[in-house]
C-alpha cells in the first residue's frame, strides 16, 4: 500500500517537473538505467552510481525496488521495469504501468552481498531528507559506512535542516566521518573528525577509524590510532557488562530447562531421561500451533506463542501423566530401571517423532516483538534473550507460588516429605505422584515453547538439554528449586566469562570439570536439603 | 555375482525385450538380482541429512529398474540403519557385505563413520561411494569420493571474497564446529591465506562444540574482529543444527550480510526448508550443485524426484547430485567391466564419465576423486540459493591438499601407481 502512495506521489512529482520544463533529469535516470539492461555485476553498479546522481525523484524508489529483487529487464524491449509487490509492472523510467503483455525474457536484475552494500549507501545518501525521522536516522548510519565524499552537500542541506538531536547527532558523526576519508579536507579539519567520531565509541567507530588508507599523513593516523585505544578502553568495561549479560541469558535457558527436572527429579527423585523429549514435544506443540496460523490466519502470527504455551503445557503435561501411569508408578525405588526405562522412552519418542513429522527441522518463526536488539549504552541485548529471561522468571515464580500457595503444592510437598503420614492424612499419593509428574512435564513443555525460539525444532531437540539439565539440579542441590535458580544462573555466568578466554569447547569442559570437583565436597549440592527427607 | 553364459544371452534376450516391450519376459528375470547397499541413518542426530541420500538411492535405483536393470537383472536396495552410531557403520557395513553379498554400497555421511567402515570394505574387498564433501587427505582403492575435496568447495569459495565481486576480503573468520572436518579444512584454509599474503592477526579461528546454541559472546566477537577497518567475512565449517541458532544470532545483533558476509560450506537447501531464511538472507554457501541452477537435466530430475517423493516442495541437494553421479558411474562401470566383481569395477570405474545435474560431465579421476563446478549461491527468501559465481570449468578433486607441508608432494593414483598416498618427491608409494 505505502508502495502505491509513495508511487502516485512521486509520479505526480515527476509530472510537475517534467511541466516545469527540466526534462533532463529524466534523461540522466533513462541513461542510468540502461546499465540494468546487462546482466553483469559491474554494470549494475555503475547504473547504481548513476542513478543516484541523476538527482531524479524516482531514484530512490528504484534502488529500493533493486534492493528487494523487485527491479527486472527486458532485454528484447530494452526497458527497465519496477515489480510492485503485487507483482503488477510499472516502468522504472516513467512510473507508468506497462504495456502489452509481460515480457517473455523478464528477468530480475541481479544483485550480490557487494551490490547490496552499495545499493544500502547510495539509498542513505538520498533519503538524508527523507520524511520519517527512523529513515533520516538509518540514512546517516549509511552514509557514516560509506562515507561517501558526494553526499557531502546533501548531509549538510540536511543538517541545517534537521531538529531531531539524535538524527543530528549520528549526521554530524557521518559528516565527520566523510571528512576524515576526504582527501581534499585539510589535516586540521581531519582531526577534528578524528575526535568527533572518538566520541561516538562503538565499534563502528573503531571501524572507520582503523581503515584509514596506508597514505594517510602521519599526525592524522597517530590521532585515529590513539582514538582507538581510549575507545578501546572505554569498551572493556561494557565488555564485562555484556558477558554478564549473556551469562544471565544462557543460565535463563538452562534454569528453564532444568526446571521440569527439578520437580521430576529434584522433587520425586524419578531420574526421568525422558525429560529432554518433553522439552521437545513442547517446541512442536509450538510449530503445530505456528502452522495452524499461517495456514488460516497469518495476523495472529505474533500472538502464536502466547497460545502454544497452555497447549505445550497440556501435551506434554498429558503425555507425562500417561508416562507416570504406564510405566514408572511400578519402578519407584528403582532408580536404575528407572534410568533405562525412560532412556528408552527417550529413544521412541524421538523416533515418533521422526516418523510422524520427519527428520528435518521444522520452520519455527519469531514474532515481530522477538526479534531484533536494542541498546543500552554499547550493549547490545536482543530481544528473543532478554524474553526468555523475562519468561523463565515469570515460569519459575509462578512454579514456587503453587507449591507453596495451593492445595495440589501443599500435598505434593507432604507426599515428597513423609509418603506415609501423607497417606495416613488422607492424601491419595499415587493421584499426587501423577499430577506431581505431569507438572514436571508440563513446564518441559512449556520450555520447549521458549527454547524453539533460539535453537533448532528437530527430534534431537532435547538431547542437547538433558546433561545441562540434570548438570543445574545436581549443582543446585536435589529437591530445592531456589538451588536449580541459584545453580542455573551460577553456570551460566560462569560459562560466559571463561568463553572469551578459553574458547567455547573448553569453557564447557572447565565447567564439567568444576562441577564434579565441587560436588566431591558437597554430595548434595549448593543447596542441601536437611531434615527427615534426606533419609528418606 | 558372476555371469554364466547362458545369463548373458539371456540378459541380451532380456534387453531386447524391453526394447520390443515384451515385458512378459522380466519374471523370470526377477530371481536373480544385484544388490545395493545404503549405509545412511535413518534415527539419531544424522537421520536429518542421511534420510534424504537414502531416499535418493532408492529413486535411483527405481528408475534404473524402468530402464531394465542392469547386466539384465534387477536391482535391489538392501538399506540398513546405522543409527548415527559410529562403531554401528562399521557392523552394518560387514553385514552388508558378508551376509547380504551386496556388489556396491553407497553411504556414510560425516568423516568419522567413513573411517569407521573403512577397514572393513578394505578386508572384504567391496566399494563404497561417499557423497559428501569432506576434509581429503584420504584416497583409497575401495572409495570412490563424490563429494568436493577442500580444493573443490573451500578454496574456491575464499578465492571469491577475495575478488572485487566478492568483497575484496581483508579479514577473516574461520568458525567451525569441533571435529576432524572443520579443523583439517580450517588448517589447509589458513595455509592457503597466509599463502596468499594475510597476516596471522587477520585471521580468527573458531571452534565451538556440537550441536552449539548460544552464540552470543561468539557472534559479539566477529563483530568486535570485523570493526577493525578491514573488509571481513566468515568461513563456516559450522556443522548441522548449530548453524540456525549461529545465523539467528547474526541477524539479532544486526551483523548483515552486506556488511560481514559469511560463506557456509554446511548449510543446502535441505537444511534451510526447515528454518526461517530471514536472518540469512544474502550469506553464502559453496557447493557443486544448486537446486536453482538451470540445466535441462537439473530440471528433468527435480521434476522426477517430487513425483517420487510425492510432495511437491521436496528440495535437492548437493549430496544428491553426488549419489547421481556415482551411481551413474557405477552402473557404467559395471557395464564396461560386465561384472560386479569389485576389482573388475575399481578398475573400470577411472576415466568413467557422467553428466551432472548442472549441465556438464563430470570425470571419476585415478584418485578416486571426481571433476566438479563450484559455484557459490547467496540465500534467497524461498530457501534456494541464488547463484552469484561460479568456476569457469569442471575443477578436478584432490585428494591431498596442495596447501599442507604434510600433503603437498603426495598423490592419489590408482590406475598406474596403484598407491593411495604415492610420494612424487621420493617416488615412493607410503606417505610423506
Amino acid at each position: 500500500m505505502r508502495f502505491v502512495k509513495d508511487r502516485l506521489g512521486a509520479f505526480l512529482l515527476a509530472l510537475m517537473l517534467v511541466l516545469a520544463g527540466s526534462a533532463a533529469h529524466a534523461a540522466g535516470l533513462d541513461e542510468a538505467l540502461e546499465h540494468f539492461l546487462i546482466d553483469d555485476f559491474g554494470e549494475v553498479e555503475t547504473g547504481i552510481g548513476k542513478v543516484a546522481a541523476s538527482g531524479d525523484s524516482r531514484a530512490a524508489m528504484v534502488l529500493e525496488a533493486l534492493k528487494e529483487d523487485r527491479l527486472h529487464y527486458s532485454p528484447e524491449k530494452k526497458s527497465v521495469y519496477i515489480k510492485d509487490k503485487a507483482g503488477k509492472l510499472f516502468s522504472a523510467a516513467t512510473g507508468q504501468a506497462a504495456e502489452g503483455d509481460t515480457p517473455a525474457d523478464l528477468a530480475a536484475v541481479d544483485t550480490n552481498n557487494r551490490l547490496r552494500g552499495v545499493i544500502d549507501a547510495a539509498i542513505g545518501g538520498l533519503s538524508l531528507l527523507a520524511p520519517s525521522p527512523a529513515r533520516r536516522y538509518e540514512s546517516a548510519q549509511a552514509v557514516f559506512k560509506s562515507r561517501d565524499e558526494g553526499v557531502l552537500p546533501a548531509l549538510d542541506a540536511a543538517l541545517a535542516k534537521e531538529t531531531d538531536t539524535r538524527i543530528k547527532r549520528a549526521m554530524n558523526e557521518a559528516r565527520a566521518a566523510v571528512i576524515l576519508y576526504s582527501e581534499g579536507a585539510s589535516e586540521a579539519e581531519r582531526i577534528d573528525a578524528v575526535a568527533a567520531i572518538r566520541v561516538r565509541g562503538d565499534q563502528e567507530a573503531v571501524n572507520a577509524l582503523a581503515g584509514l588508507p596506508a597514505d594517510t599523513p602521519p599526525a592524522i593516523k597517530n590521532a585515529a590510532r590513539d582514538a582507538i585505544a581510549g575507545i578501546h578502553s572505554q569498551l572493556a568495561v561494557w565488555t564485562a557488562a555484556q558477558n554478564a549479560w549473556y551469562g544471565i541469558s544462557l543460565g535463563s535457558v538452562l534454569l528453564l530447562a532444568a526446571i521440569g527436572l527439578a520437580i521430576t527429579f529434584g522433587v520425586m527423585g524419578v531420574i526421568n531421561m525422558a525429560h529432554g523429549e518433553m522439552v521437545m514435544l513442547g517446541a512442536y506443540v509450538t510449530y503445530i500451533v505456528q502452522d495452524l496460523i499461517r495456514q488460516h490466519n497469518p495476523a495472529l502470527f505474533d500472538y502464536s506463542l502466547l497460545m502454544a504455551v497452555p497447549l505445550a503445557f497440556l501435551v506434554a503435561g498429558a503425555i507425562g501423566i500417561l508416562i507416570e501411569q504406564g510405566i514408572i508408578r511400578f519402578l519407584y525405588g528403582r532408580p536404575l530401571e528407572t534410568l533405562l526405562a525412560t532412556w528408552g522412552l527417550s529413544l521412541v519418542l524421538q523416533q515418533a517423532v521422526r516418523t510422524a513429522f520427519g527428520p528435518t527441522n521444522k520452520e519455527v518463526g519469531n514474532p515481530s516483538w522477538m526479534s531484533g536488539a536494542f541498546e543500552v549504552g554499547h550493549l547490545t541485548i536482543t530481544y528473543n534473550r532478554l524474553w526468555i529471561v523475562v519468561f523463565t522468571l515469570v515460569v519459575f515464580v509462578a512454579l514456587l507460588g503453587l507449591l507453596r500457595f495451593t492445595r495440589l503444592g501443599l500435598e505434593m510437598r507432604a507426599v515428597t516429605q513423609n509418603r506415609s503420614m501423607a497417606a495416613s492424612m488422607g492424601i491419595r499419593t499415587a493421584r499426587v505422584d501423577a499430577l506431581t509428574f505431569g507438572l514436571g512435564s508440563g513446564i518441559a513443555g512449556i520450555a520447549g515453547v521458549a527454547l524453539s525460539q533460539i535453537d533448532n525444532v528437530s527430534p534431537n531437540l532435547g538431547q542437547s538439554y538433558i546433561i545441562d539439565s540434570f548438570m543445574v539440579v545436581v549443582f543446585g542441590g536435589v529437591g530445592n528449586l531456589w538451588g536449580t535458580l541459584v545453580g542455573a544462573f551460577t553456570l551460566g555466568i560462569a560459562n560466559k566469562f571463561l568463553e572469551p578466554y578459553a574458547g567455547a569447547v573448553l569453557a564447557k569442559i572447565a565447567i564439567l570439570v568444576i562441577i564434579i570437583l565441587f560436588i566431591q565436597k558437597r554430595p548434595r549440592g549448593l543447596f542441601a536439603l536437611k531434615g527427615r527427607a534426606v533419609e528418606a | 555375482m558372476r555371469n554364466s553364459n547362458p545369463m548373458t544371452r539371456r540378459c541380451l534376450m532380456a534387453s531386447a525385450g524391453i526394447a520390443f516391450g515384451l515385458a512378459a519376459m522380466l519374471p523370470a528375470q526377477a530371481q536373480e538380482t544385484i544388490k545395493v547397499g545404503i549405509l545412511h541413518s535413518l534415527s539419531g542426530t544424522m537421520a536429518i541429512s542421511e534420510t534424504t541420500l537414502k531416499d535418493t538411492m532408492l529413486f535411483l535405483i527405481e528408475e534404473q529398474n524402468k530402464k531394465g536393470g542392469l547386466l539384465g537383472k534387477k536391482l535391489e536396495a538392501v538399506v540398513v540403519d546405522p543409527a548415527s552410531n559410529w562403531p554401528l557403520f562399521a557392523e552394518k557395513a560387514r553385514e552388508l557385505i558378508t551376509k547380504e553379498k551386496v556388489s556396491v554400497v553407497f553411504g556414510c555421511w560425516t568423516s568419522v563413520s567413513r573411517k569407521s567402515v573403512l577397514p572393513v570394505f578394505k578386508e572384504l574387498n567391496s566399494i563404497l561411494f561417499y557423497p559428501v564433501q569432506y576434509e581429503g587427505e584420504e584416497s583409497e582403492r575401495n572409495v570412490f569420493y563424490t563429494g568436493a575435496a577442500p580444493n573443490q568447495q573451500a578454496i574456491p569459495a575464499v578465492d571469491y571474497l577475495m575478488t572485487k565481486q566478492g568483497g575484496s576480503v581483508k579479514r577473516w573468520v574461520l568458525a567451525g564446529t569441533d571435529y576432524v572436518y572443520p579443523r583439517t579444512t580450517n588448517k589447509i584454509l589458513e595455509a592457503y591465506l597466509k599463502s596468499k599474503g594475510v597476516a596471522q592477526e587477520d585471521i580468527m579461528i573458531n571452534y565451538t562444540p556440537f550441536g552449539h546454541s548460544d552464540w552470543q559472546t561468539i557472534v559479539a566477537d566477529i563483530k568486535k574482529f570485523g570493526s577493525a577497518g578491514k573488509k571481513t567475512a566468515i568461513v563456516s565449517t559450522i556443522n548441522g543444527d548449530a548453524n540456525v541458532p549461529f545465523y539467528k544470532e547474526l541477524g539479532n545483533q544486526g551483523v548483515k550480510a552486506s556488511d560481514i558476509p559469511s560463506v557456509a560450506f554446511s548449510v543446502g537447501e535441505e537444511e534451510l526448508a526447515g528454518i526461517d531464511t530471514k536472518p540469512l538472507l544474502g550469506h553464502m554457501a559453496a557447493w557443486n550443485y544448486f537446486q536453482s541452477v538451470k540445466s535441462k537435466a537439473n530440471d528433468e530430475f527435480i521434476a522426477k524426484w517430487k513425483a517420487f517423493k510425492k510432495d511437491p516442495k521436496k528440495v535437492t541437494n548437493d549430496p544428491m547430485e553426488a549419489h547421481v553421479i556415482g551411481f551413474a558411474m557405477w552402473v557404467k562401470a559395471v557395464e564396461k567391466a560386465k561384472s560386479t566383481d569389485p576389482d573388475k569395477v575399481i578398475d573400470a570405474l577411472p576415466g568413467i564419465e557422467a553428466p551432472n545435474l548442472t549441465g556438464g560431465v563430470s570425470k571419476m579421476l585415478p584418485n578416486h576423486h571426481i571433476t566438479k563446478p563450484v559455484f557459490i549461491g547467496e540465500v534467497r527468501a524461498d530457501g534456494q540459493f541464488k547463484v552469484v559465481w561460479k568456476t569457469p570449468g569442471l575443477v578436478a578433486g584432490d585428494a591431498w591438499s596442495k596447501n599442507l607441508d604434510g600433503s603437498k608432494d603426495l598423490i592419489g593414483d590408482w590406475v598406474t601407481k596403484k598407491c593411495g598416498n604415492f610420494n612424487t618427491k621420493t617416488n615412493k608409494c607410503g606417505g610423506a
